[in-house]
């Protein structure tokens, strides 16, 4: 197994600025505007956007955490159930533009579970998605509005973010299996 | 089927930062004696996330799709059935409940038949409430869907200790190091011997109080040889109230006087009634706590049940978080 680091802490640290204005400029400023960070790493950086944004526009936007766990579609697969963590989202989300937040999109499943709990919660305006890392493969017709990262991976490596609220450190690493060895856990 | 991806983008589930990260291993809820501290965490930090989803407008999840869990009670109740199907519902489980009373059993139908019937019409969980005690120890050999024990007999009353436990957390923070009084019959209470169990675990010390005929014989004993040393028994009530920090009641069976334990109602309510003069020798914000129904005048005084310390209501609803909690917790997967 080798391990080798493709975004640097100065890299990500870039990538959120840019995608704090791109999202600044869709919505035409950040008003009406929820960030909702997916438990765990999501959450912090939905933080840094949100901090990004609050210099650019002077505008505090709400940022709130989302759970999928009671949300997703392989419960009765799992021998393990994933310990389901609070779903925070401050403020109400109908007609709010909600910018759900997570680390890495990869088949979409988590995300159309996301969708489903926001629309739970209320009904938003919109919903846009923004992800640090798009690393290809998605198994649902669902896509990304802002990505920090795109890096085609294979479906046996695996891609690692690390946070520095969370981990200690930022930065994103791939995972590439030695040849032979299969690492596919699905 | 294909797994979400984690935010790892790995195929594992996700067991990330919760305090407690402990492997699950019940595929059966009976008593708290065989949880570990950590499970029991587990079960709080569970029923947070539940008491999220009771505070929405629409308190469902679709969860438990697909799944169906059967309540069967053979002694009465309201709360802990209503709890556990409500519980059931907002998960989006489908729910069948069984009242013995009304059913095959009064034509002669024995227990492991209706068990069997039960598993045959496809539960996937059985919460079952029985008169006898070990009576779902017993449904665990007969059949294959996962048991929930909603109180059997004297023995165990788990889900009560855990809301018991998740009631007390949400208003002192935790259980380490408290004093607990539980007051009243101790006998007959399945509630106080789940929460013996559930309640030192969590690191709190108990005071058992009651008329010596209302104290299980062979307490001391059973205490000494379960090494529980954070349990003590105490006959004056006066005695177990000094420096709590939570006093629960229990429930006095009326029926215990005609069987002779007890001399009289009058001399209960004198020696043993929870009143605000007797209060005042707790902490200064002791909780109130009683599993329910409540004999209003007997074990504890109107004014103290629904008094500013009381946090009676409060139980009944924490009980559908945890109860929720243990759905969750134990349904479906391949762990069998």
């Amino acid at each position: 197994m080798s391990e080798r680091t493709l975004v640097s802490a100065e890299d990500m640290q870039r990538a959120l600025v840019r995608v704090a204005h791109e999202i600044v400029e869709r919505n035409k400023g950040a008003r009406d505007l929820i960030l909702v960070g997916m438990q765990t790493r999501g959450v912090p950086i939905a933080k840094r956007l949100a901090a990004t944004i609050q210099s650019l526009e002077n505008i505090s936007v709400p940022v709130g955490s989302l759970d999928i766990s009671l949300y997703r579609d392989d419960l009765s697969s799992l021998s393990l159930k994933p310990a389901v963590h609070r779903t925070d989202i401050p403020v109400d989300v109908t007609d709010k533009q909600i910018v759900l937040v997570d680390d890495v999109f990869y088949t979409g499943r988590s995300i159309r579970a996301a969708m489903d709990a926001l629309i739970d919660l209320g009904r938003p305006q919109s919903i846009q998605l923004a992800v640090l890392v798009d690393r290809g493969h998605r198994e649902l017709p669902i896509r990304a509005d802002y990505v920090g990262k795109n890096i085609p991976t294979a479906k046996n490596e695996e891609i690692k973010v690390e946070i520095k609220e969370v981990d200690g450190e930022d930065k994103v690493v791939i995972v590439t299996p030695d040849k032979g060895v299969s690492n596919e856990n699905d | 089927m294909k797994t979400i991806e984690t935010s790892a983008g790995t195929a594992t589930p996700d067991t990330l930062p919760l305090a407690s990260t402990a492997v699950w291993q019940h595929n059966h809820v009976l008593d708290l004696d065989d949880f570990t501290r950590e499970e029991i965490e587990l079960v709080l930090e569970t029923a947070d996330a539940m008491a999220e989803v009771l505070t929405r407008e629409v308190k469902k999840v679709p969860t438990l799709r697909g799944k169906t869990v059967v309540t069967l009670f053979y002694e009465p109740s309201t709360r802990t059935r209503a709890s556990f199907e409500l519980a059931a519902k907002n998960l989006s489980a489908d729910t069948v409940s069984i009242d013995a009373s009304k059913s095959s059993v009064v034509k002669g139908e024995s227990l492991t038949d209706s068990l069997r019937t039960i598993q045959a019409l496809g539960a996937d969980i059985i919460v079952m409430r029985h008169s006898q005690s070990g009576a779902p120890y017993l449904a665990v050999k007969e059949v294959n869907s996962s048991i929930i024990n909603a109180g059997d007999g004297w023995h165990a009353h788990p889900s009560q200790a855990l809301l018991d436990i998740y009631t007390i957390r949400s208003h002192l923070g935790k259980l380490e190091n408290l004093k607990i009084a539980i007051i009243g019959d101790i006998m007959h209470s399945r509630v106080a011997r789940s929460n013996m169990w559930g309640m030192t675990k969590m690191g709190a010390k108990l005071a058992l109080c009651g008329p010596t005929t209302l104290l299980p014989r062979g307490l001391d004993a059973f205490i000494e040889c379960c090494q529980l040393p954070n349990i003590i028994v105490e006959n004056r009530i006066e005695t177990a109230l000094e420096n709590a920090d939570v006093v629960m009641l229990l429930r006095l069976q009326l029926e215990r006087q005609q069987s002779g334990l007890l001399p009289s109602l009058r001399e209960y309510i004198e020696q043993y009634q929870l009143t605000a003069e007797r209060l005042s020798l707790a902490k200064a914000h002791a909780l109130v706590m009683h599993p329910g129904p409540i004999n209003e005048g007997i074990e504890v005084s109107p004014d103290i049940a629904h008094g500013a310390q009381s946090v009676i209501e409060e139980q009944v609803a924490n009980g559908v978080a945890i109860r929720m909690a243990l759905l969750y917790l134990i349904a479906g997967g391949k762990n069998k």
